[in-house]
């Protein structure tokens, strides 16, 4: 395949890679900015890919495996809102707790269910699954290598959820700086003594920000387990709960540095992909589990080294109780 | 009134209780304000100023009584229910969200629709009005961490005002401004009393209440004891009040002797955790006998300058000489500091000065830990800490003189009376003290201050750092003014006023004559 190609499939591999991340750094981003710890991610996420595949499975429906997964999410953060926000418990500790379970709980109800070794049964049946989405002309513009083939692969081609990762990053800035809800939001994070002081409710406000966070978990779980593969398996998430907490903080807890972040992870995601196997000059094939690797490295890499001065709302982490 | 009866009061109190636990913060609180008027609620820490206030701000709820605004009995479950009553507060420690801008803090709130653009619109108009007519210009646009303390406060009033407040409560409103800026908010406390507002100053400071109240009532343990008119009262008679029985506002002290230089400080610089200059090339001499007070308002290198004095921060350049040994160069650690007679008491008492969660007797050795008097062998001498801490509760005037209590369990002021027997009880030759009185009642001021006058008696040096000017005035033999890391300015106590030290407290150096 000559270059060109290459580099347009790699870029197609990117977007396909993102849109989980994105969705689960985006509910990161409303949980962090409200001032509670996203660890939670992980976990939602792939309680979520459960459900959804689970559902999916049983009922033949892709949209209420999307449901099952989106209300299951929610259900998590507002477990993880009860530890943290109503008993003011340690966050990282509850939601390492969360991710734990899910981690052990998915796997074994699918075995009790299903009786496949802990995955879900094969979504291969008509509308179990989020399909790629072929835009007018794709197929015709193919052949054209430019712009036929960025159209048909970069444009065309990725499943629902995808564009819907991509129209919520907007979104989310929108609500975050102009909206009330924003304002408060991004306000509660930073000091939540003045928002009790202006009258407004603390906990009620961190609520509603871990459900969003749960909402945004549950679409990235089913783009997991039924748009970008097809079924549920062991662990699937992979981390990536915690990589979309890098690229949060990477992106400084804003949304369009928060997507960019993504997009360099997921690129280097496909990257390592596209690299399998593939003798490179000098230093010849590399080890594939080195080369699976690579996401986390940079991971470390940038958080350690290259993040700069990245500000964390003030009161992140910090349970609001009125002082005495 | 038309129909000629008298207005009711902008706020009334009846028989407000309030216990935390054991602590009966508030006993049947009665007490009114009077419309127009700016009325002074005085009282110690701890006395239950701020906790009234709070409840009348609806940030806790009364166990018992009840609140009348302009004569109509209003339910206060929340600060939203007070605001809509019309009650507005500004909080000691600001209620300001740091990196948002002046305009975003006052909407905060009272958003005026779920979508932002339209109510700033409309707040940004209803601001400019109101700036126009208390006087009361803030940019607008600015984030609030890039304002003065001066200003951010301007930004909480403004927030208030917005909200429809008819009542403004101020809790310690000058806690952290210059005299000049006190002044300044005190005249635009008149202006909001000549348009009909009703303004509650909470405050310790018997000056404020003296320029500035039409009426005052005082508070001592959880209850109103007195309430006058301001024209009728004195200083010293208001203090009577507060304390229970008389006072010396002024201490007492005889000419400084000074003698052989003790401490020399030679053009030291000094960076903060984030690596900003916080101290530029600050150089004085302290002497035996005398008491050397560093004014300035918060925040100006005074904390960096006692930490590199105290050996706790490094110094990026310049000396430090205690008596010839150069403590820099020699990169001597705290304890080698205490050994060769530099004890200090720090300004953040809780952070640096004790182990809250220890008892009274183990706090009476941290630092000296390691000195012969309290080991035996590998052990500590439990008797002899004991002991020690005994003598240091009985000469130092520590209540409950019960060396075995957790320091939790004792009173700002009793904890500050420790730190300060356990420091000069190792008979230092200088002492560094940060903040002697803060947090400490008016009763245990007067004791603290007259040890280190006896200290400096002694032929000792005092380095005292206070952002409470009457502190400094009342103690020190020569003042240090430091702005922006920089002494701006060295008086002798003599030529010392609070206008001229005000004045070099904003950074205003003085021309020499």
């Amino acid at each position: 395949m000559e270059t060109y190609t290459i580099i347009v499939l790699l870029l197609a591999a990117t977007i396909r890679v993102a849109a989980p991340l994105l969705l689960a750094a985006l509910a990161g981003l409303f949980s962090e900015r409200s001032g509670v710890i996203a660890l939670g991610l992980e976990g939602m996420m792939l309680g979520a890919a459960f459900a959804a595949a689970a559902v999916s499975a049983v009922t033949g429906s892709a949209w209420l495996g999307l449901g099952a997964g989106i209300a299951t999410a929610v259900a998590l953060a507002l477990l993880l809102g009860f530890a943290c926000i109503t008993h003011r418990g340690n966050q990282v500790v509850a939601a390492m707790a969360i991710n734990i379970m899910v981690a052990g709980l998915g796997p074994t109800l699918a075995l009790g269910w299903f009786n496949l070794g802990g995955q879900t049964p094969q979504l291969d049946g008509p509308g179990q699954r989020f399909m790629s989405l072929v835009w007018p002309g794709a197929d015709a513009a193919r052949s054209v290598p430019f712009p036929g083939l960025l159209y048909a692969e970069l444009l065309s081609g990725h499943h629902l959820l995808v564009y819907l990762a991509a129209a919520l990053v907007p979104l989310a800035a929108w609500v975050l700086y102009r909206t009330r809800f924003g304002l408060r939001l991004r306000a509660v994070g930073e000091n939540p003594l003045a928002v009790d002081t202006a009258g407004i409710a603390v906990n009620r406000l961190r609520y509603q920000a871990v459900a969003i966070s749960g909402v945004l978990c549950g679409v990235a779980g089913a783009c997991l387990s039924t748009a970008a593969s097809s079924g549920f398996v062991r662990d699937m998430t992979a981390g990536k709960g915690y990589l979309a907490l890098a690229a949060l903080i990477f992106g400084k807890w804003k949304p369009y540095p928060t997507l960019g972040a993504c997009l360099l992870f997921a690129f280097t995601d496909a990257l390592a992909a596209r690299l399998q196997g593939v003798a490179l000059p000098v230093v010849g094939v590399v080890p594939v589990q080195f080369i699976l690797a690579l996401p986390y490295v940079l991971t470390v890499l940038l958080l350690a080294g290259f993040v700069g001065k990245a500000v964390a709302p003030l009161a992140l982490g910090t349970p609001y109780a009125k002082e005495k | 009134m038309s129909d000629g009866r008298p207005l009711p009061p902008a706020l009334e109190l009846r028989g407000i209780d309030k216990r935390f636990g054991a602590v009966h913060a508030n006993r049947a609180i009665s007490l009114a304000v009077a419309r127009g008027s700016i009325h002074g609620l005085i009282g110690e820490n701890g006395a239950g100023k701020s906790t009234v206030m709070n409840i009348v701000y609806g940030f806790h709820q009364a166990d018992a009584g009840e609140i009348l605004v302009q004569g109509r009995r209003v339910e206060l479950r929340s600060p939203q229910a007070a605001i809509a009553a019309g009650i507005g507060m500004v909080h000691q420690h600001f209620m300001l969200v740091d990196n948002f801008t002046v305009l975003e803090n006052v909407v905060l709130g009272v958003e005026d629709g779920p979508v932002l653009a339209g109510g700033l619109a409309r707040a940004r108009a209803a601001l400019e009005q109101l700036g126009r007519d208390y006087g009361l210009d803030v940019p607008l646009d600015t984030v609030v961490s890039e304002l003065s303390v001066g200003l951010q406060q301007r930004v909480e009033i403004l927030k208030a005002l917005h909200r429809g407040a008819e009542i403004l409560i101020l809790d310690e409103p000058t806690a952290v401004l210059t005299p000049q800026e006190a002044d300044q908010l005190f005249r635009m406390l008149g202006r909001l009393r000549a348009q009909g507002k009703t303004v509650i100053l909470v405050t310790h400071k018997l000056r404020e209440i003296m320029a500035v109240t039409d009426r005052v009532t005082v508070m001592r343990q959880g209850a109103v004891v007195a309430e006058v008119a301001t024209r009728d009262t004195s200083p010293r008679d208001l203090a009577e009040k507060m304390v229970g029985r008389a006072v010396l506002l002024t201490v007492e002290k005889g000419p400084a002797r000074p003698g052989e230089v003790l401490l020399e400080v030679k053009r030291l610089a000094v960076c903060d955790d984030r690596g900003v200059p916080r101290i530029k090339g600050v150089s004085f001499a302290l002497r035996a006998g005398e008491i050397i007070g560093l004014a300035g308002v918060a925040g100006n290198g005074q904390s960096e300058l006692l930490e590199a004095l105290a050996g706790i921060r490094a110094p990026s350049g310049g000396q430090i000489l205690l008596r010839g040994t150069d403590l820099v160069g020699g990169a001597v650690d705290p304890r080698a500091r205490r050994r060769l007679g530099l004890a200090h008491v720090p300004e953040d008492r809780l952070r640096r000065g004790v182990v809250a969660g220890f008892s009274a007797q183990a706090n009476s050795i941290l630092g000296y830990q390691d000195r012969a008097a309290y080991n035996r062998g590998l052990l500590a001498d439990q008797a002899a800490i004991l002991a020690g801490c005994e003598r240091q509760m009985a000469t130092y005037d520590v209540r409950p003189p019960n060396p075995r209590l957790r320091l939790t369990a004792f009173s700002g002021g009793n904890q500050q009376k420790l730190v300060i027997a356990r420091e000069l009880e190792a008979d230092p030759q200088v002492l560094l003290v940060g903040q002697p009185t803060r947090g400490v009642d008016i009763g245990a001021i007067e004791f603290i201050h007259r040890q280190l006058v006896a200290l400096r008696d002694a032929g000792k040096a005092v380095f005292l750092v206070s952002v409470e000017l009457d502190e400094i005035l009342g103690l020190a033999d020569r003042i240090l003014v430091i702005a922006g890391g920089e002494i701006v300015g060295e008086l002798a106590r003599a030529d010392a006023t609070e206008e001229r030290l005000g004045l070099m407290m904003a950074g205003v150096k003085e021309a020499h004559a």
